[in-house]
């Protein structure tokens, strides 16, 4: 991909200039599209991995008993200098859900969705020549790769219990300090740090973008809805990562330096690191699905050939989910043992967020009422995802009863609705950008058969495995178990059988990705026609290597 | 009030209950597994307390449907606008963008129905914690990877409930994952206080078909209480991540008669009359009294030691109690 992308950019545009040799190109970049496509690249390799992840998980649970994660399994064979990759026993399994969360969370849906059309496409939007702070930009990406490579290193070095951190993606104290005394933790630490810090960097860059750099007569209320999914995001980010800074700081230093932050014998309190981890966790899953808001409002409004319904609610609406997300992150630790009436806030609190995401659905639906709707590959993503998200979102209000989640806290239950809502919510609105701008970024066009055959896969694959999964949390099966009991056997198989289909659409994935990258059929500069309204659709495709030297003007009716 | 709300509790959850098993061929309701999983079931384990009991109504018949039918009612509106304003059907688009009577509409009309479920929601989770004065109090703590079960008032000290070995739980026909070597003892139709705490990293203590669950965290006392009304076995997991062996620390909980739980408390050295309930003289029918199976298993994964051994096995200064 990396090769067509760069081949093509090469001669896409003779108009502006040249472009700087490979090296300076791609490791010194400061150009906002090239740092996109850095960071696409970037996440469809940890998509990978972190999809690999959850294969193993899933052939673990398969069926009872313990199969792979076991001494004398196929993955215990797999070994790098007489040395198993990952350590074929219970700890493994536990390090390899742990790394499967982090993976998918930090290093492939956080850079797809802001980092990748974020960086490509806000200011194309906006109408600005570039970020406000291209060298930071630069740095933003390069700093999460070294966090990448800080995490991988986590992997191999010893945890306590065996090699790596196996403490769930959540690092609960005690078991993140006394629980796991190697360096593993450490690393894993200062990974989030790093990726902490260039997600900080980035979002002061977009912040500054989007308020500094639109072109002539784009109010904030003239902008298109990405970029204000991005804006509401990146405050989300400004303000939650610091506290989890702060909180995994106090880890490093309950681990190294004899402090006493969340060690209770030491006077300190290990829910205490619960209150600050949620309060960054909480606005996280909310900066997850985000952008895939403002993502989905553009595919439905232009394959309806219909301007968005309701812009300024739905604009608001955003904002309203956002500031919601920060006072009800308690929602995750109702069996902790808080005071009742906390309890009852968090529970009203959490089920106010569900009218301003139901807002939004019907918002998309009325888009599409109307319309002369055309089913081209994104469009089947953006339907599917407003489908599938509201099945996780339906689950998501039947948590928020405190009542309830006594019965299904911790079990597969959560599992399914947090998948619905990020797995085939923020992943589908992944696909549906990846779609909708394929020509745009790559210019080449994607073959529509293999695109449709891709969602029709994965949409049957994803709810093969997740579907199943509320099943069992009902039935009480436990979340992060390496082995349960044949009670939960058969929707277990299931799930893995769903598994195995999704991979068959990942394996189409990349045939779209080699096809076009083989026949390379010449994208137009827009190929949607009149319903695509946004800037982006002005440039040729992929744009010139410098854009808008003269800033275009914007009129009341776009967006 | 109460009585006419359960009664109509228990009708509409049997009426459901009835329609589930007629149409799932009645797996999920097979009355001798009560108190495990069941394979292929599709719905909440059954319940043996009233706890239970008002959860599944609340998820059964108010939010399942509830969910349900707004899940549908979506899924009908986009069928609606794939098949009627597709380009061929529709080409020429309409170019509305506001209605405000519907946007009024979507907006408060999930309002109402929360509220609606709100109420439901809040009830059930203030009758969670409004424990009645408890007949039994046990202490369960957890350690990497056992439960640590002590009867205070019995003067039970603490014992130690292993996962059951493979082999073993396969000759006594136990479920292997979910059976203990030493289960937590408790009489029929008494209020159990469960009052739960950590000796090592995060566990919790949850038992499905009671419906309850707390964390076990080092330096807190969490409280919860059930009142079981049925003899038998129910089972029980960790539902906090706690390191390796996380998924093989099950709790076994048996439910006994009075009676039966005397015997078992005079035959665990404890003093019976110790108990706030009533002072039944203790029967000797050992045939009860769980499987004397701890001497004899190999305590698989961690030493059976009684003694707690981590460093922050007791806390020092417990703060007061939280309910939950």
């Amino acid at each position: 991909m990396a090769q067509a992308a760069a081949h093509d950019h090469d001669h896409g545009h003779d108009d502006h200039g040249h472009t700087p040799g490979f090296f300076t190109r791609w490791f010194l970049s400061t150009n906002h599209k090239d740092i996109g496509t850095l960071y696409l690249i970037f996440a469809i390799m940890a998509g990978i991995v972190g999809g690999a992840l959850s294969g193993l998980i899933r052939w673990e649970l398969a069926e009872p008993g313990i199969q792979v994660f076991t001494e004398g399994s196929w993955l215990a064979q797999i070994k790098i200098a007489g040395v198993s990759l990952i350590e074929p026993s219970k700890h493994g399994y536990n390090v390899v859900v742990t790394a499967h969360a982090l993976i998918m969370i930090f290093f492939m849906v956080m850079p797809a969705m802001i980092g990748g059309f974020g960086n490509w496409f806000v200011p194309l939007m906006i109408g600005a020549p570039d970020m406000a702070f291209p060298r930071m930009n630069n740095i933003s990406f390069w700093l999460l790769v070294a966090a990448w490579v800080l995490l991988c290193c986590s992997l191999f070095v010893d945890g306590g219990p065996g090699k790596g951190f196996g403490g769930g993606w959540t690092a609960y104290p005690p078991l993140s300090t006394s629980g796991h005394t190697g360096p593993a933790m450490d690393l894993a630490i200062l990974s989030l740090h790093l990726a902490g810090a260039s997600s900080i960097l980035g979002s002061i860059n977009f912040i500054t973008t989007i308020f500094n750099m639109r072109a002539p007569g784009m109010t904030l209320h003239r902008m298109p809805l990405f970029v204000w999914s991005v804006l509401v995001t990146v405050f989300l980010l400004l303000l939650s990562l610091p506290v989890l800074a702060g909180a995994i700081t106090m880890l490093l230093t309950d681990r190294n330096f004899n402090t006493h932050f969340f060690d209770a014998a030491g006077g300190g309190d290990p829910v205490m690191y619960q209150h600050l981890f949620w309060f960054f966790g909480h606005p996280e899953v909310y900066i997850l699905i985000l952008p895939g808001f403002g993502i989905i409002s553009h595919i439905v409004s232009t394959f309806s050939r219909k301007p968005v319904f309701g812009y300024l609610a739905m604009a608001y609406a955003m904002v309203a989910i956002g500031f919601i997300g920060f006072v009800v992150w308690a929602h995750h630790m109702y069996t902790v043992g808080m005071p009742i009436e906390l309890r009852a806030y968090f529970v009203a609190a959490t089920m106010v967020i569900a009218v301003p995401t139901g807002v939004k659905v019907f918002s998309w639906i009325a888009t599409m009422w109307g319309g002369s709707i055309s089913f081209k590959t994104p469009m089947l993503w953006a339907i599917g995802f407003i489908f599938l998200f509201t099945v996780g979102g339906v689950t998501g209000v039947v948590l928020a009863n405190a009542g309830i989640d006594y019965s299904l806290h911790d079990t597969y239950y959560v599992v399914a609705h947090f998948h619905y809502v990020l797995s085939l919510g923020a992943v589908f609105a992944i696909f549906a950008g990846f779609y909708y701008w394929y020509e745009k970024i790559w210019g080449v066009k994607y073959n529509e058969f293999l695109g449709a055959l891709h969602f029709w896969i994965t949409f049957v694959g994803v709810n093969l495995i997740f579907f199943p999964q509320h099943f069992l949390g009902l039935q009480g099966m436990p979340r992060r178990y390496v082995d349960f009991p044949d009670g939960f056997a058969y929707w277990n198989h299931v799930s893995s059988i769903g598994y195995a289909v999704t991979v068959a659409g990942v394996a189409v994935f990349m045939l779209v990705l080699i096809e076009s990258a083989i026949r390379r059929r010449k994208a137009e500069a827009n190929p949607w026609g009149e319903g695509a309204t946004t800037l982006e659709w002005t440039l040729s495709s992929p744009p010139p290597f410098h854009q808008f030297n003269e800033l275009p003007v914007v009129k009341p009716d776009v967006h | 009030m109460k009585s006419s709300f359960h009664a109509w509790r228990t009708r509409a959850a049997g009426a459901l209950a009835g329609a589930t098993a007629a149409f799932w061929g009645a797996t999920a309701w097979a009355v001798d597994n009560i108190g495990e999983p069941t394979d292929r079931a599709i719905d909440l384990q059954p319940g043996v307390t009233q706890l239970r009991h008002d959860a599944i109504f609340f998820h059964n018949v108010i939010l399942l449907p509830l969910i349900t039918l707004i899940t549908l009612f979506v899924l009908a509106l986009l069928i609606i606008v794939v098949v009627k304003f597709n380009r061929k059907a529709n080409p020429v688009p309409a170019k509305f963008s506001h209605n405000t009577a519907l946007e009024v509409a979507w907006t408060l009309i999930p309002v109402l129905i929360l509220v609606f479920v709100a109420i439901f929601s809040f009830r059930l989770l203030f009758a969670y914690n409004d424990m009645p004065k408890p007949d039994l109090t046990v202490k369960a703590t957890g350690y990497q990877w056992y439960w640590g079960y002590e009867y205070p008032d019995q003067e039970i000290g603490e014992f130690i409930s292993n996962n059951l070995p493979e082999e073993q739980a396969k000759a006594e026909k136990r479920p292997y994952r979910l059976a203990a070597t030493e289960p937590l003892v408790v009489p029929v139709n008494k209020v159990v206080r469960v009052q739960v705490t950590a000796a090592d990293v995060i566990h919790a203590f949850a038992v499905p078909s009671f419906g309850i669950i707390t964390d076990a965290i080092p330096g807190r006392l969490n409280e919860i209480w059930f009142k079981a009304e049925r003899i038998g076995v129910y089972y029980g997991n960790c539902r906090e991540l706690c390191g390796v062996d996380h998924a093989f620390m099950p709790i076994e909980v048996r439910v006994v008669s009075q009676a039966d739980f005397d015997a078992w408390v005079a035959k665990k050295g404890g003093n019976p009359a110790g108990a706030a309930a009533a002072l039944e003289a203790p029967a000797a029918d050992a045939a009860a009294t769980p499987a004397a199976a701890t001497e004899a298993a190999p305590a698989a994964p961690s030493p059976a030691t009684p003694e707690p051994q981590a460093p922050a096995a007791t806390p020092t200064a417990p703060p007061a109690p939280a309910a939950n």
